[in-house]
């Protein structure tokens, strides 16, 4: 029996009225992928992820999620595929009326079966893994943003999800905490074989990081480039990816 | 069991076999912990994971545990037999781990507590003081006309505080009104008094009670709304860039919302004492057979022009504290979403309490000079 990809995007147009961000877009992710979506700021990418994550509806098209179309689902089963799904916000999107551990902790109270001691040591575990362990009692506010960043991801792993979804993840972080979340993005992907989508703009993240991507060109609305970033960088397709994987050189 | 403990000479061997998805962690590390032999000198602890089938984070959780005790007790351990990615992840989990601050600060004792709420009263002062310093120079500012305040912005403010408000105002006010005379009229009926409810009623609203009421409804609608606008713009550092732009924040936040709201008020006031009084008649006329003219013949002897003025001056004193706890809360207000909530609330409940306290102060000085 052959797998699904993990997501599979059929025929996807995207507006906002009359205002047309993407057309008939085709694309699917394969399992344990880690694949970007870039692409110039305005063209849509963070609209895209919140069609995917099930935030706004698209004008039309079709989103298979590990194999069952994910816009024509029941609530229940919305719900059902979204609990394999973990988000990490621009701004980690912590509850700032609440610790870290609770923060975390929430997901897990709300849908597993876990014992209060249990989900303590699942949330030790969670922020480990992103370096921010006996930061449990530390609230949103008395952390940096970076910190706050990976705390957003340790929330995000609270349910063991099989695709996680990251919006900008390095927007207004310093090179140095940049890089090491690039980094556990890469051994997360790596220890758990989580399925990662990315939107950024940021080169440096996507030649570090990306398996494969898209370039949304926002002059077109349509993706102009697909593969991974290094081979449309060295073979571009147009001079749009050119100019953008380039900082705005012309191509030759 | 799907996990044994086995001790072989100086080294302690934990086996897993079967699945590891959702399990207890807290009983199989008590299980651990109690399985250590106490006294035993034990070089190495390691895993065999040969029958170990499918696992979830809840097994790298236990494993992670385990890994702590043994640091903590100073022993030996091997990862060797873990799978690759099951390893990688407990390394992770140790390696990179920021160090955090040293523990917060706790307060021991209730004299303590006692001495910080009593700085935190002192410098809410201080800060109360300073910010109304500040309006005062920029209402000096503003008749030398050289203040920086934006015409549209008072403008907006005013629409706000005004025309938006008479519907509420008009309501709540009737509504007062009415269960002022409907109160009254049931104790002024007991000795055919109840002719009295128009004047009770009409020296009540324009004495105090209007003022009092679009007081509260604007402290709740408007002083609310300033709080949060001018609390959103700290969250988002626009007041930081007016600040460094060199723009008073009080010429330019403060001062068209307090103007426009002292415009407004004794003006909502006037419509509140009116509609108040129209709830007393409606009263009156339909309930305790009171022709029109007679009700309207008794509100106009009880109306009194000095009244009038104390009403029209208390809505004004009451505006200049909507506007005064509203642009405060929202200029001291901290940099995230739930601190435009506290901002809100405080500058509501604070503007409710410092009205009453004004009010009372009003009512003990006008009665010295017998007014």
């Amino acid at each position: 029996m052959i797998t699904p990809p993990a997501i599979q995007v059929e025929n996807l147009t995207l507006a906002y009225g009359n205002r047309v961000l993407l057309k008939n877009a085709d694309f699917s992710v394969k399992k344990g992928d880690i694949f970007i979506i870039m692409g110039a700021s305005g063209s849509g990418k963070s609209s895209l992820l919140r069609i995917l994550t099930g935030l706004t509806k698209p004008a039309s098209g079709k989103i298979l999620i590990n194999g069952t179309d994910f816009l024509n689902a029941s609530e229940e089963q919305q719900l059902n595929i979204m609990k394999k799904c973990g988000i990490l916000y621009q701004s980690g999107a912590l509850f700032s009326s609440m610790t870290l551990a609770e923060n975390i902790a929430l997901p897990l109270q709300q849908y597993s079966t876990y014992s209060k001691e249990d989900i303590s040591y699942l949330v030790s575990l969670k922020l480990a893994l992103v370096g921010l362990a006996g930061f449990e009692e530390f609230y949103p506010s008395e952390i940096s943003g970076g910190m706050k960043k990976r705390a957003g991801l340790a929330r995000a792993l609270a349910l063991d999800p099989e695709i996680l979804y990251f919006d900008e993840p390095s927007a207004g972080l310093d090179p140095v905490s940049s890089r090491l979340l690039d980094n556990l993005m890469m051994d997360i992907n790596q220890s758990l074989g989580t399925t990662l989508v990315v939107v950024t703009h940021e080169l440096d993240s996507i030649f570090t990081i990306a398996k494969n991507a898209i370039f949304i060109d926002a002059t077109t609305q349509t993706i102009s480039a697909r593969g991974n970033p290094h081979e449309l960088l060295k073979n571009p397709p147009n001079e749009n990816i050119y100019k953008f994987l380039t900082r705005g050189k012309n191509h030759a | 069991m799907p996990i044994t403990f086995q001790k072989q000479d100086s080294d302690f061997l934990l086996v897993f076999r079967g699945d590891f998805i959702n399990f207890e962690i807290s009983s199989a590390l008590n299980d651990f912990i109690k399985s250590l032999p106490e006294n035993a000198k034990i070089k190495t602890i390691s895993f065999n994971t040969e029958k170990l089938s499918d696992w979830d984070s809840s097994f790298v959780s236990f494993l992670y545990q385990v890994l702590l005790v043994i640091k903590e007790k100073n022993l030996g351990y091997s990862l060797e037999n873990l799978p690759d990615n099951l390893k990688h992840l407990l390394e992770l989990s140790f390696e990179r781990a920021l160090i955090p601050p040293s523990a917060k600060p706790q307060q021991s004792d209730w004299l303590e507590k006692i001495g910080d709420w009593a700085l935190r009263v002192l410098s809410a002062l201080k800060k109360g003081m300073s910010f109304i310093d500040e309006t005062y120079f920029s209402f000096i500012r503003l008749l030398f006309k050289k203040a920086v305040l934006r015409k549209e912005d008072f403008l907006f403010a005013l629409d706000d505080c005004g025309p938006k408000a008479i519907g509420i105002v008009s309501l709540i006010s009737f509504m007062v009104g009415l269960i002022l005379a409907f109160v009254g009229a049931l104790q002024l009926k007991t000795f055919g008094a109840q002719i009295y409810v128009a004047s009770l009623v009409t020296i009540g609203m324009v004495r105090i009670m209007g003022a009092i009421m679009v007081g509260i409804i604007m402290a709740g609608r408007t002083g609310a709304s300033f709080a949060a606008t001018i609390g959103t713009m700290q969250v988002n550092e626009e007041v930081d860039a007016l600040r460094t732009m060199g723009i008073p924040v009080s010429d330019f936040l403060v001062l068209p919302r307090i103007s426009a709201l002292v415009i407004a008020m004794p003006i909502l006031t006037c419509l509140a004492d009116f509609m108040g009084i129209l709830g007393g008649a409606s009263v009156g006329i339909l309930l305790l057979d009171i022709t029109p003219s007679e009700f309207w013949l008794y509100a106009w002897k009880a109306f009194n022009l000095t009244n009038f003025w104390v009403g029209v001056f208390h809505g004004v004193v009451f505006g200049i504290i909507i506007s005064l706890c509203g642009c405060y809360y929202g200029i001291n207000c901290g940099r995230n979403a739930d601190s435009v909530g506290v901002a809100t609330t405080k500058a509501v409940v604070s503007a409710i309490v410092w009205m009453i306290v004004i009010t009372g102060i009003i009512t003990v000085i006008l009665k010295e000079f017998n007014i």
